[in-house]
């Protein structure tokens, strides 16, 4: 497990924004809005991930979306955290070379409106059809 | 050029959270595309969760599914423990085994029975359902409920099983081996269940990669993970098993590693069974710290993963619940196109995602919108199929 | 008794809705047609569309998505009929009541189509195969 930290560690370089390791098996790195997608790209391709899912956050100032990849041959976890810098930016979109997060980025956006900017079809995925346009459930405002 | 047809299948799919509707898109007999809504099945359990206590969660998310009513829980109490930093006693670990292995066999028989069905061999399907009844019937003693067993919570288990009950577990298990073999000998021998479901719906192993799947849809497809063995929870790195792949990709090889997986269960709940220690099932927490975690667990479907995150209150604020079909499902796309309709709702049903969205299927001509066939009709146009090669073998049908 | 209620309770057919349960009700409905209850024998059956059916066996609390599809399912019964909700998130949306996405307990949705309809509610999370026939009989008993 720690050649593939060190090869992350190569990989982003400068662009690692923090690295922290909780329990035996759970990595958390940190990555900019900018790398976040050549950096998934590089763990599914190039490391074999497996991607489980991602998840959404509203943290007020911004969105943090979270990106779990198992690796199950070395017991591992890593989520790739990625914070936007306000409520209107948008994330590069995982679903063209990952079919797996198509459908996690349509549920995102559903429940909190995040934009994922090349996604090949961001409808409507969980919501009902007759839910208003511009509410999201998961929104600080909303709770 | 040919003419499309659009078939609408759904909307309900109520196994998991997530139930869906179907659309096909379909030239001829053969599907050329597909697209899936859901919502229908949506109740907001994320959101509820954040109103909840640590330890209501635990009922909350037993209700996702409830097949799937072990697994849920376990996941996310995993990862409360994991948080917490909490040692969970060795009598809890092999408690959780034996509940959630008891699940999995349950689970697997009830899929069995409906791809029987599915295929026009209600027999398969009423012994198999008539099989599984022992089953619930021991969950009944040791949990009070057939279905919802409310057994694991944060820091061990809410019921013991008393030692004088493991002798009886033994014996259900040792009785329920014959009626599998038959079940198991039923689907693997027979020549036309070979001719109906070989080839058909073929995940490849590069697809089940790419859409990432779990669970028995991608140990069928020849990808060996199993989080029982790759992230040992619960007893199972204290009792010997083995995981089961196969390399097929078809519906076959699914059913294959479904029914031979009952046999590991058996084996694994027969060894827990046995070499269960004495002490303590819980063990205390005081607080929930700050922090995030994951946990996952191998639910009969698959993985299902749960992520939770404290800020030292006693509710989380964000619960996130990815359950297996969540992933299964999409790569319908990739083992259902190019098939014919006659094919799908057994591709459908062979990554086990639910039986009554099949049962309500209609066919709508996208010239006209009339309506071509029922949902009966698909099930149908599956179980006629089934009869033809019967036919062609010079076998009589057993109707 | 009309002649109508009188052929209601011979060998009802029912059709199942689920609109949003966790799947618990509806795999302990289909127990009941398997050899250990076997419904059958009296002429229970499922029937695969409304049209047939002169009971509506309905599971979970009613979601947004699924609300106008029970109405239109009940409207699409042949009057009288049945309806029974199976299970406390039917009766009363049980654990889910705080969701943003659900709309009502089965009887709310209905009764906004025909407040004369007439519901069974059958609580219990889920309810056993036995609670079910004896709900099933209590109901025809009181028509």
């Amino acid at each position: 497990m720690d050649d593939v930290i060190e090869k992350i560690k190569e990989f982003l370089s400068d662009d690692l924004l923090e690295l922290k390791e909780i329990s035996r098996r759970q990595t958390y790195i940190t990555v900019s809005e900018e790398r976040h997608f050549d950096f998934c790209k590089y763990l599914f391709e190039e490391l074999g991930g497996r991607f489980a899912t991602a998840t959404g956050m509203d943290t007020g100032d911004g969105f943090e979306v979270l990106y779990h990849f198992c690796f199950d041959s070395m017991n591992r976890v890593i989520t790739v955290r990625v914070k936007t810098k306000g409520r209107d930016s948008e994330l590069n979109s995982l679903a063209p070379f990952l079919p797996a997060a198509e459908w996690i980025e349509r549920e995102v956006h559903d429940l909190l409106g995040i934009n994922f900017k090349g996604h090949p079809g961001l409808e409507r995925l969980i919501l009902d059809d007759s839910w208003p346009e511009g509410e999201y459930p998961l929104r600080k405002e909303k709770r | 050029m040919k003419k499309r047809t659009i078939i609408p299948i759904g909307p309900y799919h109520p196994l998991q959270e997530e139930a869906e509707f179907f659309q096909l898109y379909v030239e001829g007999e053969k599907v050329v595309d597909m697209d899936v809504r859901i919502s229908y099945n949506h109740r907001g359990i994320e959101g509820i969760s954040e109103t909840m206590h640590f330890d209501q969660v635990t009922f909350l998310v037993e209700r996702i599914c409830g097949i799937c009513s072990a697994s849920h829980p376990l996941a996310y109490i995993q990862a409360v423990e994991d948080l917490a930093g909490v040692e969970v006693p060795e009598r809890a670990l092999y408690l959780r085994t034996i509940i959630n292995e008891l699940e999995r066999i349950h689970s697997h028989v009830l899929w069995a029975g409906l791809a029987g069905h599915f295929i026009g061999y209600n027999t398969v399907w009423m012994w198999a359902w008539r099989y599984r009844e022992p089953v619930l019937d021991l969950l009944e003693e040791i949990s009070g409920s057939r279905i919802n067993y409310a057994n694991a919570k944060i820091g061990g288990c809410r019921r013991d099983i008393p030692n004088e009950l493991m002798p009886h577990i033994q014996k259900v298990m040792d009785e329920l081996i014959p009626p599998m073999d038959m079940i198991t000998k039923a689907v693997l021998d027979d020549p036309v269940i070979h001719a109906r479901l070989k080839g058909v719906g073929v995940l490849t192993k590069e697809d089940a990669l790419r859409y990432c799947v779990t669970g028995p849809t991608a140990r069928a497809s020849g990808v060996p993970i199993d989080v029982r063995r790759d992230d040992p929870y619960a007893a199972y790195d204290r009792v010997e098993w083995k995981v089961i792949t196969r390399n097929e990709g078809d519906v076959f090889a699914k059913a294959v590693v479904r029914l031979l997986e009952i046999f590991e269960s058996i084996k694994i709940i027969k060894e827990c069974a046995e070499k269960i220690p004495d002490g303590p099932i819980e063990a205390e927490v005081r607080e929930i710290p700050p922090g995030e975690a994951v946990g996952h667990v191998e639910a009969p479907r698959g993985e299902t993963f749960h992520y939770v995150r404290s800020d030292g209150g006693n509710r989380p604020v964000r619960h996130k619940v990815r359950s297996p079909s969540y992933v299964n499902v999409p790569s319908f796309r990739a083992s259902c196109i190019g098939q014919s309709i006659s094919d799908v709702s057994i591709t459908l049903a062979s990554v086990d995602p639910c039986y009554s969205c099949t049962e309500r299927i209609a066919v709508v001509d996208s010239d006209t919108g009339e309506r071509v066939y029922t949902a009966r009709d698909l099930i149908k146009l599956s179980q006629d199929k089934t009869k033809r090669l019967m036919e062609e073998r010079g076998r009589q049908t057993n109707e | 008794m009309s002649w109508k209620i009188w052929a209601l309770k011979k060998s009802p057919w029912v059709f199942h809705v689920n609109t949003g349960a966790c799947n618990n009700c509806d795999i302990e409905l289909l127990e009941l047609l398997t050899p250990r209850f076997d419904v059958e024998r009296f002429g229970i059956k499922l029937v695969g569309t409304p049209r047939h059916a002169d009971a509506l066996v309905v599971t979970g609390g009613v979601t947004r998505q699924a609300a106008p599809r029970l109405q239109e399912i009940y409207r699409q019964t042949p009057k009288p009929c049945v309806v029974f909700a199976i299970g406390s998130c039917a009766c009363s949306k049980g654990i889910f009541k705080k969701g943003y996405h659900m709309i009502g307990p089965v009887d709310k949705v209905i009764k906004e189509v025909d407040p004369e309809a007439i519901v069974m509610y059958i609580p219990g999370c889920p309810p056993k195969p036995e609670a079910m026939i004896l709900g099933v009989v209590k109901a025809l008993a009181a028509l």
